[in-house]
């Protein structure tokens, strides 16, 4: 998978937990992924098509993802609390969606697919010609997973590349 | 959450209404936070196009902040519908897909902003109070200008 599609999705996750969580974060440990995702806690999904398509998974343990929900709810959230999940899936969105924005600038056009829970415990192997990178942001507030797996399009990106269309 | 100075409207001096759309709860809570501590009050929330449509038809607000991204019908649709209907109507944009293709199409339809998540407060204040222009008025600690 080319970095040159990884770095704007690193650069939105940095900034947004950053800005979320006013408070450093650091870019940990970077792996690139062969099997079947495996779930940590609470998992987000948001699938993007166009250009480059693919999906992109936030993930936290349970008792971060109950840290994080409460920062930004400013009060303390039960584990049960469908906020929560909610937090989750907003912070995925906002990563994806910035991470797109960059990637626009640089001529990719793309669909972002609403967020979606991931519940099964282990998730869909990638193919042959789909890596996933996984990176873990480390916060004040506990380790925050990203799963990205992305492809070109290459139908798509030869159809812009005619002259003319 | 820091606070601002009121922003009301200039006709009457009440809280200036917001209609707050958006499918996630997480993202209509943080809105609505920021509202109040900018001295405004939600008039109504619709976690769909469809439903802000109907929840303007309803309630009326000043402003209406709008995500696009969204089930059933998206918000830059929802936006041009409510303003083809209700051309007054002031619709700002709240989405973390703020690339330039988005930015043009919500302008072109009939959104008066745009607003890139994650919302920063100061950026809202200043984008509403611009939105408002001579319909609102900043109240100071006298309460001038109410």
């Amino acid at each position: 998978m080319k970095m040159e599609l990884i770095q704007p999705f690193i650069n939105a996750a940095d900034a947004v937990l950053s800005q979320g969580l006013q408070g450093s974060t650091r870019v940990g440990n970077l792996s690139m992924e062969e099997d079947a995702y495996r779930r940590k806690g609470v998992a987000g999904m948001v699938a993007l098509s166009g250009d480059i398509e693919g999906r992109i998974i936030l993930d936290l343990e349970p008792q971060t993802a109950v840290r994080v929900a409460s920062h930004y709810a400013g009060t303390e959230l039960p584990e049960s609390d469908a906020l929560i999940k909610e937090t989750i899936f907003e912070l995925a969105n906002q990563v994806v969606g910035n991470a797109v924005c960059s990637l626009n600038d640089q001529g990719f056009h793309f669909r972002v697919h609403p967020p979606v829970l991931l519940a099964s415990e282990e998730g869909d192997k990638t193919s042959e010609d789909v890596e996933a990178l996984m990176i873990c942001f480390e916060t004040s507030l506990g380790n925050v997973f990203m799963n990205v797996a992305l492809r070109h399009n290459a139908q798509r990106m030869s159809d812009h590349a005619v002259p003319g269309r | 959450m820091e606070q601002f100075a009121p922003v009301k409207r200039s006709k009457d001096g009440q809280p200036v209404r917001y209609l707050i759309v958006d499918d996630s709860v997480f993202a209509r809570k943080n809105l609505a936070r920021m509202i109040e501590s900018f001295g405004g009050q939600v008039a109504a929330e619709a976690g769909d196009g469809l439903t802000a449509i109907s929840e303007f038809d309803r309630t009326h607000p000043d402003i209406v902040l709008m995500d696009i991204t969204m089930p059933q019908m998206e918000g830059i649709e929802a936006a041009e519908k409510i303003v083809q209907a209700h051309p007054d109507a002031r619709v700002v944009m709240v989405s973390s897909v703020g690339y330039q293709e988005n930015i043009v199409a919500a302008l072109q339809r009939g959104a008066r902003h745009f607003v890139q998540k994650p919302v920063k407060p100061e950026v809202l204040y200043e984008v509403i109070k611009y939105v408002l222009g001579e319909d609102g008025a900043v109240a100071t600690a006298a309460g001038a200008g109410v």
